[in-house]
């Protein structure tokens, strides 16, 4: 009897100790979420996301910060969504499940906790080095690449696993080939999980500040790269380019460190308000990947 | 053993099989004759499932599994180097032991194994979908429906639904691996009589745990028993004047 008592009690004591934690945890996010807020709201007009830096805070803004993470953003996914989701679709369904497939899928989850800079040496050396790309978005988004390469490769192979192997069957009875598995029936129904895991890794990339900087991301520029489409005078009136490729970037969190660093009050309330913008891009491709999720999710169940 | 009225379409000789070192047959000799009916009897884990699998190949996807000695169809060795395995699974349909329905539309379901390999008019697919859910006798339940997802028709439908997507593709072979477990009475009779019918055009290997079921629609009844095949013959010979003691025990229901 005392001990039931005791056992409930212990319940009891379990529930409000993390009821408190939690509350302590969301309670120091709120706070420096309010803390930035205030901070930077002055600053946070158009203006603001439609200027240059400068050297007096009251007229610098992030144009050529937003936009260069951007242009990495689009840059690493046109390189990481097909060579990712490629490498886990041949590990997964491909590969024979031998002890080298075992070995390079344990060097892929390694390889997802190797810490940023690592990545970004590498770089330095191979792209902007070896490949004379320079300092260019090019380089930097192919940095990020190889940093979210393995987090996709990981989310591929884990959204293709969780379809049972029934599905499998059931298509190659009716004669289907291996291409056309994967393609008609394990895409479609491993999509979901598959772009949440590419938004959660491309969120990371967006926040990646230092292998930028090894690689030698600037952190003063007064111009954008050229735009991939340019709009002319005659027929055919647009022409894509991506040249704006071979130009050199800054991003978010690179400015945002830059005016930190600066003694001036002022850039530090610049600081605060990119800050904002920052976290207001992470927060919307974290909601669109639970979107994503949800939408899947109420389509398909086993 | 059997005199050969019709002519085998698949020869078995000494077939074992084995998971890993596991051996789950062992030399089955056997041979399936076209348009027929071959019920396959036998307690749990004796291995039927194994060997409806082993024709039509399907348990190559299982990573450790292994056969030994020959398949003759159509008197070619199924598991020669040569044998395309995607025409054979064509010529062999197969409905699984539990449902399972691509999560797609009831329509897209029965489309896929015909969109996969020929290019055929949507009318003609269209047509070819309604004939074989008419057959499976699931037509009237869901012709109102055919978007619906196949994912939210009971386990019953969904087995209905697989069995149209093997017929829709028009094998010569079709295994049923006990289609009727997940099914109330009245869509089992619906199914054997599809069974009947099918008679004419196909060759059907039924698995079944249903003694009156493998009385009632096969013309030769097969019984195994842990890996090995004890007796095969004509139905009425196997039920009525089992030869072996083993036979007659599980028939009778005296034996696990
Ligand atoms: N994938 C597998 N890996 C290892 N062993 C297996 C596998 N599938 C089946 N077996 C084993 O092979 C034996 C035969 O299994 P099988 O599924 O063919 O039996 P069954 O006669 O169909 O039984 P049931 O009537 O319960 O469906 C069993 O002992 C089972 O444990
Ligand atoms: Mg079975």
């Amino acid at each position: 009897m005392s001990r039931k008592i005791f056992s409930r009690r212990l319940d009891k004591i379990f529930k409000i100790l993390g009821i408190s934690f939690m509350v302590f945890s969301l309670l120091v996010l709120l706070v420096l979420l309010i803390d930035v807020f205030l901070d930077g709201k002055s600053r946070l007009t158009w203006g603001f996301l439609t200027s240059f830096p400068s050297r007096k805070p009251q007229q610098a803004g992030i144009l050529s910060a937003w936009v260069g993470s951007v242009w990495i953003m689009i840059t690493t996914a046109i390189f990481a969504l097909p060579l990712g989701i490629g490498a886990g679709i041949y590990l997964e369904e491909y590969a024979r499940k031998n002890r080298l497939t075992k070995f390079i899928e344990i060097n892929i989850a390694n390889l997802a906790g190797v810490p940023s800079i690592i990545y970004g040496l590498l770089g330095l050396g191979l792209f902007v080095r070896y490949l004379n790309l320079d300092r260019s978005v090019l380089a930097g988004g192919l940095t990020l690449a190889l940093l979210v390469l393995p987090i996709i490769i990981l989310s591929t192979q884990q959204a293709l696993r969780a379809i049972p192997f029934s599905i499998r069957e059931a298509s190659y009875a009716v004669g289907a080939t291996k291409w056309q598995t994967v393609r008609h029936q394990l895409l479609p129904a491993a999509l979901g999980n598959i772009m949440t895991g590419v938004i959660l890794a491309m969120s990371r990339a967006i926040g990646e500040t230092a292998p930028l900087i090894t690689i030698g991301a600037l952190t003063y520029i007064a111009f954008l790269p050229q735009s991939p489409i340019i709009f002319l005078k005659n027929f055919p009136f647009v022409r894509f380019s991506l040249k704006g490729m071979f130009d050199p970037f800054t991003v978010l969190p690179i400015q945002i460190f830059n005016w930190v660093s600066r003694p001036q009050k002022g850039f530090f309330t610049n600081a605060a308000a990119g800050i904002i913008v920052l976290l207001c891009l992470t927060l919307i491709m974290n909601i669109s990947a639970i979107l994503l999720r949800h939408h899947y999710q109420g389509k398909i169940r086993w | 053993m059997v005199e050969n009225i019709q002519k085998p379409i698949f020869k078995i000789q000494n077939l074992s099989a084995f998971y890993g070192a596991k051996e789950v047959l062992r030399k089955i000799n056997i041979n399936i004759l076209s348009n027929s009916v071959t019920a396959i009897i036998g307690p749990s884990g004796c291995g039927k499932s194994t060997f409806v699998r082993s024709l039509n190949r399907i348990n190559d996807l299982i990573l450790n599994f292994r056969v030994q000695g020959k398949i003759f169809y159509h008197n070619k060795n199924i598991y020669d180097k040569d044998v395309d395995v995607v025409e054979l699974r064509r010529k062999v349909g197969m409905v699984f032991q539990k449902p399972n329905p691509f999560p797609k539309s009831i329509y897209e379901n029965i489309a896929y194994g015909l969109k996969i390999h020929n290019f055929i008019k949507k009318e003609m697919i269209d047509e070819i979908v309604e004939k074989s859910l008419k057959k499976a006798a699931l037509w009237d339940e869901v012709k109102d429906n055919l978007k619906q997802n196949a994912l939210s028709l009971s386990g019953g439908q969904q087995q209905r639904l697989c069995i149209a997507r093997a017929l829709a593709i028009e094998p010569e072979v079709i295994l049923l691996d006990e289609p009727c477990s997940a099914i109330d009475p009245i869509s089992t009779a619906k199914i054997e009589e599809l069974i009947y019918e099918l008679k004419k055009n196909y060759t059907i290997i039924i698995v079944t745990h249903n003694m009156q079921q493998a009385a009632r629609v096969s013309d030769y009844t097969a019984f195994f028993l842990s890996g090995e095949l004890i007796e095969f013959g004509k139905t009425e010979e196997v039920f009525k004047a089992p030869k072996d003691r083993r036979t007659e025990d599980y028939i009778t229901g005296r034996f696990g």
